[in-house]
Parts: structure tokens; sequence; C-alpha cells
């Protein structure tokens, strides 16, 4: 006991203990709501009324997707040539539109694979609504490849299904590849929602059966396999969430860079470029966190959700955006230096063409939305007033959609030899199939909000204090 | 015990007592027994005596299981069963056959984690005795149970009951099996 005595009368050279300042955990639910206060909130807003402004959503959004349903029906009675492609320029506004969506799709898995694997819990208030919109995304994104082949009920020719001809698919192509990333990026990210939702049905089929409505209960209780809580159950569920966020993680990475590849591996100037893969990834971050914000923000007005997504949830979304945006912005900023640097004339004009050409117009637009927007979210103040937050997001959303249109079109229609250069506008179509996609995509979200919970109530219980087995204390 | 009885339920009110109870049934030797939480308990694994998931292992399998397919499917259709050459690349490259691979992988992985805790939890099972029990919504919404079934050697519906109460179980009922 020598040297507690001497600790008595002088400190000891070497500290017997360090203690570390610790940091105050973030409150990721404010107020201290209790578990069944989770549960009430959630359920109740698919167990109430449907309020009006949900059936006058549903209705503008019906109608707005109806356009696409138009645009579609057209495009196959009379042929892809409804569009306005044509040469140098035959791919835009489809290619545009599906990297778009496919974009805005990352930061739903993004929320539920890299943040669950960084161990960040304020994703626990987001995830379910940016999975749904991943997913929702991705049905958008699918149209316009599968449409874009012009006979669609040929569209299977995709897939390697064994055929009359006894030809298979090109694998050396990145076309190819995309199909497979993306069709296993839709898969994936459909069978990640539904295994995070097992739990949650399973609430809502015992709470319509004690409320008497049998039909529901039924219908949740098949989708809930008969989950009942279970520890051994969580256990070996714990471990396959686990897994299947660490195999979304290379997932959703290698998907944008396979969509990139569809670029990057052909040779023409402006696309032609390794820089890509981290770019497009990056960007898809960028745009999908936008979206996520643009969603989530008037959702937690609507519901008032404020003691589940709180100002510590707005500020980490809008950080991020930040971080990615300005990952963006750095990456055209190396573009325009390496054209320079690489003293390829076609690279040069390229980018010269981009900025200051026909379409630089979109260019500037593409800049200011995409690297001034996100530069707001340094101040506190911004980050705080939700209105503006939300503004920005929209811009953050046109800024994507023009980096793609900036990136396909004008590369394509100012190529090597200035006899083949074109000049690309979209026809009404294509604006009518575009245009569509945002009720398609509303359609869905408005459904998956009125019957499925928006939050994952399993998970949000977890990151409570009451949830600690040691009482809510500090103990590692 | 004259009617069938699937075994009994206590109720927990907090974590904390939950894990404690755990630990005391697993202590006290029972192997058929369950915790039935609404959220996963962080510990209650170990309170329980539960070895790590064997999830991982059927992962595994599928995403070797998916890379061999793409990379087999690949190498057949193009060098094997109709060769075509396109733009002077070989039949067959592992360089590019991976990305489909690799998404193979995933896909693959993702069946086989999915599919394996099914299989392993026994789900889907929509009819279970625990689903049973009047208070059952209490599980899924904010209250913890322990059920110890009439299966386990070790069970005893006086001694067990005793070793509920005294883990602090309230409203310790039968179930019906």
């Amino acid at each position: 006991m020598a040297p507690a005595n001497h600790a008595d009368t002088a400190a000891p050279a070497i500290l017997q203990e360090v203690k570390p300042a610790l940091l105050p955990r973030a409150i990721l639910i404010s107020n201290n709501r209790s578990f069944s206060w989770i549960t009430e909130k959630i359920c109740g807003i698919i167990e109430g009324k449907t309020p009006t402004w949900w059936w006058v959503c549903f209705a503008l959004a019906c109608f707005v997707a109806s356009f696409t349903v138009a645009g579609i029906a057209y495009l196959i009675a009379t042929g892809v040539g409804v569009w306005g492609h044509a040469n140098p320029v035959n791919w835009a506004w489809d290619i545009v539109n599906f990297v778009f969506w496919i974009g805005i799709g990352h930061a739903g898995t993004l929320i539920s694979a890299i943040l669950c694997l960084l161990r960040q819990k304020w994703r626990t208030s987001i995830n379910r609504a940016a999975e749904a919109m991943t997913i929702f995304a991705v049905v958008c994104a699918a149209i316009f490849p599968v449409f874009h082949v012009g006979r669609v009920w040929y569209a299977w020719y995709l897939f390697p299904v064994p055929n009359s001809n006894a030809i298979w698919q090109n694998f050396r192509s990145p076309l190819e590849w995309d199909v497979f990333a993306v069709s296993t990026y839709g898969t994936v990210s459909v069978l990640f929602w539904y295994v995070g939702l097992l739990p949650d049905l399973a609430v809502l089929r015992d709470r319509f059966y004690s409320s008497g409505n049998k039909v529901r209960s039924a219908l949740y209780g098949f989708f809930a396999l008969g989950w009942r809580g279970s520890n051994r159950h969580w256990s070996n569920y714990e471990m396959a969430y686990l897994i299947l966020a660490g195999i979304s993680t290379p997932l959703v990475l290698s998907v944008h860079t396979i969509v990139s590849f569809d670029f990057a591996v052909s040779l023409l100037p402006g696309w032609h470029t390794t820089i890509f893969p981290p770019y497009f990834v990056a960007g898809a971050i960028f745009s999908g966190f936008g979206m996520v914000l643009t969603l989530m923000l008037p959702l937690r007005a609507v519901y008032k959700l404020e003691d589940l997504i709180t100002q510590y949830h707005i500020d980490c979304m809008c950080k991020i955006t930040l971080a990615t945006g300005t990952i963006v912005g750095y990456a055209y900023a190396m573009e325009f230096f390496i054209a320079w640097y690489s003293a390829n004339p076609y690279e040069g004009f390229a980018f010269i063409n981009r900025a200051f050409g026909h379409y630089a117009w979109a260019y500037w637009i593409m800049i200011s939305c995409n690297v001034i927007t996100p530069q707001f979210f340094w101040f506190k103040a911004v980050r705080h007033n939700t209105s503006f937050v939300w503004i920005l997001s929209i811009f953050v959303n046109v800024g994507m959609w023009f980096e793609r249109f900036v990136i396909i079109v004008t590369s394509l229609a100012r190529d090597f030899l200035p006899s083949s250069w074109g000049f690309y506008s979209p026809s009404i179509v294509e604006i009518f199939t575009f245009f569509g996609t945002f009720g398609v995509f509303s359609v869905l979200f408005l459904l998956f909000i009125r019957f499925l919970p928006i939050m994952p109530m399993a998970e949000l219980k977890a990151v409570t204090p009451q949830a600690d087995v040691h009482g809510g204390g500090a103990h590692h | 015990m004259a009617a069938p009885s699937y075994g009994l339920i206590a109720t927990f009110d907090t974590t904390p007592d939950l894990h404690h109870a755990a630990e005391k049934v697993r202590d006290a030797g029972y192997r058929n027994w369950d915790c039935i939480t609404p959220f996963p308990v962080h510990g209650l694994d170990k309170a329980m005596g539960l070895q790590r998931s064997i999830v991982p292992r059927i992962s595994l399998v599928g995403g070797i299981i998916g890379f061999c397919t793409g990379t087999s499917m690949i190498w057949w259709t193009g060098a094997v069963d109709y060769q075509l050459i396109v733009g002077g690349k070989p039949l067959f490259s592992p360089m590019f056959a991976f990305p489909v691979s690799y998404e193979l992988t995933i896909l693959f992985t993702a069946f086989a984690t999915i599919g394996g805790m099914l299989f392993l939890n026994g789900l889907p099972m929509h009819y279970h005795a625990v689903l049973k029990y009047e208070h059952i919504r209490r599980g899924m919404d904010d209250q913890f149970f322990i059920v110890i079934e009439t299966r386990d050697p070790r069970f005893n519906l006086a001694n067990t009951k005793a070793l509920l109460e005294k883990a602090g179980g309230k409203n310790i009922s039968e179930l019906e099996a």
C-alpha cells in the first residue's frame, strides 16, 4: 500500500489512472421519452385517420406520375425516336435522369449501412425513411435504362437468360456491369429495408389485433413472419443486420463506381477520367442527403417529430452535405486542372466548352448549386433555420441533376471533330417522362408514410438512456 | 400438470431488471428459455449465456458461391458456349469478370445472411405459444418477459416459479401450449 500512502502526500510522477474528460453524449431523443411514447408516436401515424393533406398530396402525386405513364406509353407506341436524341448526342436525359435518381438513392444506403458501421446512432431516426427513399429512387432510376432500349419487351436481353439466338451478353462492357450493379443494389436495398421492418411489423400486428382490426393484423402479421421479440432471435438478427450493413457499404460504393465506368471507360473527352468513381460516389451521397433533407424536414414538421429528429440530426445531415458538396467542388476543380495538365487539346477544349460553350448556363447552375449552396452550412444560424435548410436542399437536388446533364450532354455534343458536333435539346416526351418520375416517387413515398412505420421503433428504443442495462451510466 | 403447458412467463419493467433476472436463470442451469424484448438489449446475449451467432458463416458460404457463380458464368458464356471476339479483347479475363462477380458476391451474401438468419430463428412461424400470451403486445412495446419452457429438464413448476419470483419477475403465469 506504499504508493497509496505516497499519493496522499505528493502527486505521483506517473498517474495511476488516466481519466479523460467525458464528452457529453448527444441526446438523440429529446424530452426523455419512454418506450411506449415512441411506439404510440410512430404507430399513431399509421393507425390514425388519413389526414386530408395526405389525400391532396396523393392526388397531386398521381397526377404528376401520369406524365411518366403518358410519356412512356407514347414511347412504346411510337419508338425511341420520340426523344430528342440525335447524332452525336445519343445519350441524354435518359441517362442523366437515371444517374440522378440512382445517386439520390445512395444517401439512404449510406445512412443505413455506413453510419451503422461507424456507430453513428443518430442514423436511427432517419434510416427507415432514407432507405424507403433509396428503393423508390431506384424504381424511378430503373424506368430510364429499361425504356431507353426502345423495344422494351426485349429488356430481358440485359440479363443472361438463354435465348433463341444462343448469344450471351457482353461482359466486357460497363453497361452490362451496370445491369448487375443496379439490380443487386435494388434487391439488397429492399432486403435490408425489409429486415429492418420485421420487428416493427410485429408491433403493428399486435396493435391491430388488440384494436380488433383483424384484416390489417393478418396482413402485417404475414410479413412480420411471426416475429416475437425473442432474444435468441435478436442475437441472429443483430448479426445479420451488421453483415447487411457491412456488405451494403462496398455495394453502394461499387454501384456508383460502376455507373461512372459507363462514362470513364469510354474514350470521350470529359468522360475518360480516373477521378470519376470517387467523384460520382461523393456526388451521389451529396445529392442523396439533399433529398433526405427535402423529405425529412416537412415530415418532421407535419408529424411533429421534433423529439425524434432533433436539431442535432439536422446539424449532422447538413454537415455531411457540406463535406460531400465540398468534395464535389474539389472534383470540379481537379477535372479542370487535369484537363490543362494533361496537355491534351481535346480534353482541354471539353472543359473550356463546358464553362463557356453553348451549355455554359447549365455549367454555372451546377457550380452555384453544388459548390456555393452547401457552404452556407458552415454557419450554425443557417443549420438552425429549418426553412432555409429545406430551400438549400432543393438547390442541391437541382444542382446535381445539372451536374449529370453537363457531364453527359456537353461531352457528347462537342467531341473530336467539329464536323460531328451537334446540339441537343429534349423533346416534350422526355420532359413528361422525367417530370412524372417525381410523381412516381411521391406516390410511393406517400404510401410508405401512410402504411409503414416511418422510423425504426426498435432501434429508436435501443438508443434511449433507459435501454441501457446499467441504468444509463457511462460504462464504456 | 394436467393441461399441456408451454412454460412460465414473467414480466419485467426495466432492462436492468431483465438483465439481472436473465443472469439468475442462466446460472440456475436452464437451457430452454428465452427473453422477449421490444428491441435488442445490449449485453443480454452474455447474460443469457448465448454463443456468438453463426450467421456470418452462412454469409461467407453465400459470398463464395456468389463470386464463383459470377466468374464461372462469364467464363462459360463468353469463352466456352459462344465465343465471340469483341473489341479484340480476350474471351475471358478475371479483370472484366470482376465487377459482375463482385456484385453477385454481395447479392448472394445478402440472400444467405437473411435466409440463414430466418432459418436459425425458425421463422416464419406464425403460430407460437408466446404470441398467444394476452400481454404479448407489451413485449413488442415497452415490457420485457422471460419465458422458461416446460420441456427444459430442470423445469419444475414450483421451483421455476420461485426462481422467477426471486429474480423479480411479476405476473408470473403459465403459457398455453
